[in-house]
């Protein structure tokens, strides 16, 4: 589903990224552990076509990320990427409804606010749809950023630290989310952190070293 | 879901300075607005009363006092002209024609104008109701002084001595002459709406006990001709060359002084001009500092933003398009303002119109529309968008990737 092949990324001419060569298949499910500082951010921005990297190439989706231009690169990341962050950052002057709906209308797809009160259902929020972000709970307001990163059916699913400063039960609900979200749509999940409890769960890890 | 109901939803978010800065902008426009309307209505009006009147001729004295009092009913006389010189000039070869003005007296502040049916011709002034003036005494009242007097056909009314504005409940009443309403005209849009008409030997008749006359109805031919006097005289020339001629002509060979209208009323207006410069230019500043309160207010909520702005990207939208959420946001900002404040300003010139009404000068009314206006939007938009110009740019180059990874 996606390759990365001598990946680097440097910042202020330091290296704060390294992956010599990751390869995932469409719809495994990864983790990306490593701790503070080894780039797990940086590599789930590379991957979401956030940010271009100094150097490697990077194929998501049988597209080299490098061969597609400004504009291509925003409607790719648009359509194929969902991302949650590990803030969430829903919008907070609109509702959970209009949150959803802004998703679709960015990536350029058509608005269907059935697909939104699908999603929102299946999330266990179908009644938050008219709440503005502030009146939500954490948990709520994570299930909200999820449902955001998979209204568009997603071919690729990143989630930056989704369960630090949970505890155990949150945690796993977290989890939970995530993965039966990404089964729901046969997306490749991707979940970058340096939380050891969800390790046991997923069967696939890669592991990311501290730069020097 | 689009970018109006995004950028709607961001000022709904940030109500007390989206208010605040729609104010300010819409008291600038509305000054602006009150300005256009009340100065173009008033050249307008003054130049549809001074139209077809080459020229005015009065007792010596200001020119532009001549023309206000005697054109516009604003002022008072220079003084009067005997009415032997005014016989004299009718019958001057430069000379189309003379309309007779004899100004004396008002009835409530409205003035008492005596002159003859050309007067009444030249404004086309219709009747509404009865007949004009034939004898000394009968009186035709102007559409506005029906309305607000409640005078109607038939009534009496005393004039009071001088010209009305300012005078009250001292007035000197001709308390053994009265006027009879024999007509009333329908509203013309002019100056005659506000006077009473009636013919010039009423004004003599009113002030003819000093002359031991008793049959009023008979006071032209009664009255010895030298004592005959005139206000003013509203001439037309015979050919254009008269405007070259004829004023000279008469301010060298008579006691009386010529002044042209269309002059005057330049110069009165280039005299009010300077204070509507002033106000305008006050209207300018109060624009431009709305321009720079949006400025500085969608400057904030830029960084305020900055993670939405960089979440919207992750979500696919291009950078054109936050650039684009950022001058939509300026100009629905100042699409409001200048709604608002156009608005605002013909309601306050018809307020205005009131006011000047109650003063009994020119009406002035607040429900019209001026294309100049277009201009107002588009100077309002105009501000709006430069303000969200550098707000957007900066949203424009947002580093998402540096955003998020500090927050």
């Amino acid at each position: 589903m996606f390759a990365l092949r001598n990946l680097r990324h440097a910042y202020d001419g330091k290296d704060v990224l390294r992956v010599d060569a990751w390869q995932a298949g469409q719809g495994e499910h990864w983790l990306v552990l490593g701790p503070s500082g080894s780039g797990k951010t940086t590599l789930l921005h590379v991957l979401a076509a956030i940010l271009r990297p100094t150097g490697g190439g990077v194929n998501v989706a049988d597209q080299d990320l490098a061969a597609l231009k400004p504009a291509e690169l925003d409607r790719f990341r648009g359509r194929h990427i969902g991302i949650v962050l590990q803030r969430l950052h829903l919008v907070p002057s609109l509702t959970v409804m209009n949150n959803l709906l802004l998703a679709q209308y960015l990536a350029g797809l058509a608005q269907d606010g059935a697909r939104v009160r699908e999603v929102l259902a299946s999330l266990d929020a179908a009644d938050k749809a008219g709440a503005y972000p502030h009146e939500l709970s954490f948990g709520q307001a994570q299930r909200v950023a999820v449902a955001r990163a998979v209204v568009n059916r997603p071919k690729l699913l990143l989630a930056d630290e989704p369960t630090s400063n949970l505890d155990d039960a949150r945690c796993a609900q977290a989890y939970g989310l995530l993965e039966s979200q990404a089964r729901a749509c046969g997306a490749t999940l991707v979940i970058a952190t340096h939380d050891q409890r969800i390790k046991a769960r997923m069967s696939h890890h890669y592991e990311l070293k501290a730069q020097p | 879901m689009n970018l109006a109901t995004v950028s709607l939803a961001y000022l709904r978010a940030r109500a007390l300075s989206t208010t605040l800065n729609v104010l300010l902008l819409a008291l600038g426009i509305a000054t602006i607005t009150l300005l256009l309307l009340a100065t173009s209505q008033l050249e307008e009006r003054m130049q549809r009363d001074a139209r077809g009147i080459d020229l005015v001729v009065g007792a010596k004295g200001s020119p532009m006092q001549i023309i206000l009092s005697s054109i516009y009913q604003l002022d008072v006389p220079t003084g009067n002209v005997s009415w032997k010189q005014a016989q004299e000039l009718a019958r001057h070869r430069m000379v189309k024609k003379v309309i007779p003005l004899a100004l004396a007296d008002n009835y409530r502040g409205y003035r008492i104008v005596g002159t003859n049916h050309d007067y009444v011709a030249h404004y086309n002034a219709r009747l509404a109701q009865g007949r004009l003036w034939q004898a000394p005494l009968e009186a035709v009242l102007g559409a506005e002084i029906a309305a607000r007097t409640g005078l109607a056909m038939g009534a009496t009314f005393m004039g009071a001595h001088g010209m009305g504005a300012g005078e009250g409940e001292g007035d000197v009443m001709h308390e053994t002459h009265s006027y009879h309403v024999v007509g009333v005209l329908a509203p013309t849009g002019s100056v005659v709406d506000r006077i009473v008409l009636t013919g010039v030997a009423s004004v003599w008749a009113v002030h003819a006990d000093q002359y031991d006359i008793k049959d009023v109805a008979r006071v032209a031919e009664l009255m010895p001709d030298d004592e005959k006097e005139l206000t003013a005289l509203l001439v037309q020339y015979a050919s254009p060359l008269a405007a070259a001629m004829l004023p000279r002509y008469i301010n060298q060979n008579s006691a009386m002084q010529a002044a042209s209208p269309a002059y005057e009323t330049a110069r009165l207006f280039s005299i009010i001009g300077v204070g509507v410069d002033v106000l305008r230019g006050f209207a300018l500043v109060l624009v431009i500092a709305a321009g720079l309160s949006v400025f500085i207010a969608l400057y904030n909520a830029l960084l305020e933003r900055r993670y939405d702005l960089a979440v919207m990207r992750t979500l696919g939208a291009s950078p054109g398009k936050l650039m684009a959420l950022m001058l939509f946001e300026g100009a629905l900002l100042a699409g409001i303002g200048a709604t608002l404040g156009i608005t605002l300003g013909h309601v306050l010139t018809e307020l205005l119109g009131f006011a000047f009404k109650a003063a009994k000068q020119v009406a002035v009314t607040g429900w019209v529309w001026m294309n100049a206006e277009l201009w107002l939007v588009v100077l309002a938009l105009g501000v709006g968008v430069v303000a969200a110009l550098l707000p957007a740019w900066r949203a424009y180059r947002t580093d998402i990737a540096g955003t998020l990874a500090r927050g």
